[in-house]
């Protein structure tokens, strides 16, 4: 059963170090939302009396990239099932459970191997973590955001056919769950609307544990952070390995 | 077709096997049975139904009604032990792209919990076999279709299999390399003592390698028996003919589907 868990997270570890291209990309991103936003928004934010803004950004970008690199993980699933090798994987005499938890571990191992990745960037950009005691913590909610994100694909990906789907998701789920999860502006005082969404969206926790870690700033306290993050995590591994465990091909 | 007397001497039982998608029978209340040992070959036109009903027989689609017995043991109450027993070489590709040939199969090994000791060497036993040892560190991306095919066919024996499943096993390749790859089969069926079921609509091949045939078309199994039988009966002289003969119609070509146009979504993204 280990071994099985093992052969697959290895799996998604050897995929994501051998597409160079992916990485490349993957990191661009990051840096261009630092220097692009971080240093354009920089003076506005400060004279609105928030702050430095880098400050408040750089854990909201780390955030960002485990977020799309955890989905993708788990989108890819649709490949697999695509081109075939998922098939592979579901005659084999061993429980889709298994199967499914080895994915998702080596996915989040990714996703959070990114995050870390671009806390560097943010570094080099001129970010300074507060309290270098409370790294591990980082760490630990990196970890979290990383597995509830790519359960959450991989759950989405059990439910879609082909890549044509993947386009709505990206727009209709993804997207406003960066936008609307306080990564990129602060979430006091707007719409009550919106602040309902966000206080309904996993990110948000996730973002808010993440900042409070690296900068001190914190809104919900990381007790709740935690609580909500495990919680979730928790939702979406149950609701990932059974819609997983219903594929039919 | 002949009911199954002993199931000792059975690979493979299926008794009145159906699959329905929605209103459509895909699958029309089929019954056969190979012997162990056999070289059987479905043979059929596309849509018949062949991969459907392979699909039920390696657990990957629940029937809507009929039995199936693979190795002794029923693929929808006793999985895991089907599992143990078959190896399959799908119709479409089933390689990690991303990974080297030795990485498929150990993945394989590891999966199918083939032991520490003997896995490195089988690995290198098969993969000489396929005439692949020396590409073992190659990524498999790199690959043409033959090489590809080849490289399924000694991860499917990995876990030396009672039963291999071979749906289209040729299709898409050059004449010559399909006569390599006959080669290593029936070299297989000589050494291991193995079953082999494939499809296939290229009836020479049928000809020439299968022992015993079952033709299908709509779903439905229309004749059974061992080439020369079907030639005799339908009086031709050659399975093409017998074929022609029984389904009036030629066997249609193979059309691009939705996978070409994956390949191109993936190309776009990963690159
Ligand atoms: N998942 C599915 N849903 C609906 N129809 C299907 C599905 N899979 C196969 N079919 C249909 O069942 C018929 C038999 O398909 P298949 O078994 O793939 O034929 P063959 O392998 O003989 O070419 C075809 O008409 C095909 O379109
Ligand atoms: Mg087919």
């Amino acid at each position: 059963m280990i071994r099985t868990i093992y052969i697959l997270w290895l799996r998604q570890i050897k995929r994501y170090l051998r597409s160079r291209s992916r990485l490349v990309g993957s990191l661009g991103q990051p840096l261009l939302f630092l220097v692009a936003l971080g240093y354009g928004f920089g003076p506005v934010f400060q004279k609105a009396g928030q702050g430095n803004y880098l400050e408040f950004l750089a854990p909201g970008v780390i955030a960002m990239s485990i977020l799309f690199t955890a989905i993708f993980s788990g989108i890819e699933i649709i490949w697999d099932k695509q081109f075939g090798f998922l098939k592979e994987t579901l005659v084999a005499p061993v429980s889709r459970f298994n199967i499914m938890i080895g994915r998702t571990l080596g996915g989040a191992t990714v996703a959070t191997l990114q995050g870390i990745i671009v806390f560097f960037i943010s570094i080099a950009a001129g970010f300074r973590p507060a309290n270098l005691t409370l790294l591990p913590v980082a760490l630990l909610i990196m970890m979290l955001t990383a597995l509830l994100f790519t359960a959450m694909g991989t759950a989405i990906a059990s439910l879609l056919e082909d890549m044509q789907g993947f386009q709505m998701v990206m727009n209709f789920l993804v997207m406003p769950i960066f936008f609307l999860s306080g990564a990129l502006f602060p979430l006091e005082g707007l719409p009550g609307a919106i602040d309902i969404v966000a206080s309904l969206n996993p990110l948000t926790y996730g973002v808010d544990g993440l900042r409070g870690a690296l900068t001190g700033q914190i809104h919900i306290g990381f007790f709740n952070d935690f609580a909500v993050l495990f919680a979730v995590t928790a939702l979406f591994m149950v609701i990932g390995s059974y819609l997983f465990s219903k594929i039919e091909i | 077709m002949s009911q199954p007397k002993n199931q000792e001497n059975y690979a493979i039982q299926v008794q009145g096997l159906t699959k329905k998608f929605g209103s459509f029978t895909a699958v029309d209340n089929i019954s056969f049975s190979v012997k162990r040992g056999e070289t059987f070959a479905f043979l059929g036109p596309n849509g018949a139904g062949k991969t459907t009903t392979i699909k039920m027989l390696t657990t990957l689609l629940r029937p809507t009604s009929g039995t199936m017995l693979v190795n002794g043991y029923d693929p929808i109450n006793d999985q895991d032990a089907v599992r143990r027993s078959f190896g399959i070489v799908f119709q479409d590709p089933s390689l990690d792209d991303e990974l080297t040939v030795y990485e498929n199969m150990e993945f394989h090994g590891v999966l199918y919990k083939v032991p520490d000791k003997i896995l490195k060497q089988r690995i290198e036993e098969l993969l000489n076999f396929v005439e692949l040892l020396d590409r073992k560190n190659d990524l498999v991306k790199h690959f043409s279709g033959g090489m590809k095919r080849r490289l399924e066919i000694a991860r499917g024996l990995l876990h030396t299999p009672k039963v291999l499943f071979l749906d289209e096993p040729t299709i898409g390749l050059d004449p010559q390399t399909r006569n390599h790859i006959w080669k290593y089969l029936k070299d297989l069926n000589s050494t291991e003592d193995i079953t082999v079921l494939f499809t296939t609509h290229y009836m020479d091949e049928a000809e020439r390698v299968a022992d015993s045939v079952a033709i299908i078309d709509h779903g439905r199994i229309i004749t059974g028996g061992s080439p020369a039988e079907l030639k005799k009966t339908t009086n031709t002289n050659s399975l093409e003919e017998a074929f022609l003969s029984l389904t009036g119609k030629k066997i249609r070509e193979e059309e691009a589907g939705s996978i070409d146009q994956m390949r191109m979504n993936r190309r776009m993204w990963s690159r």
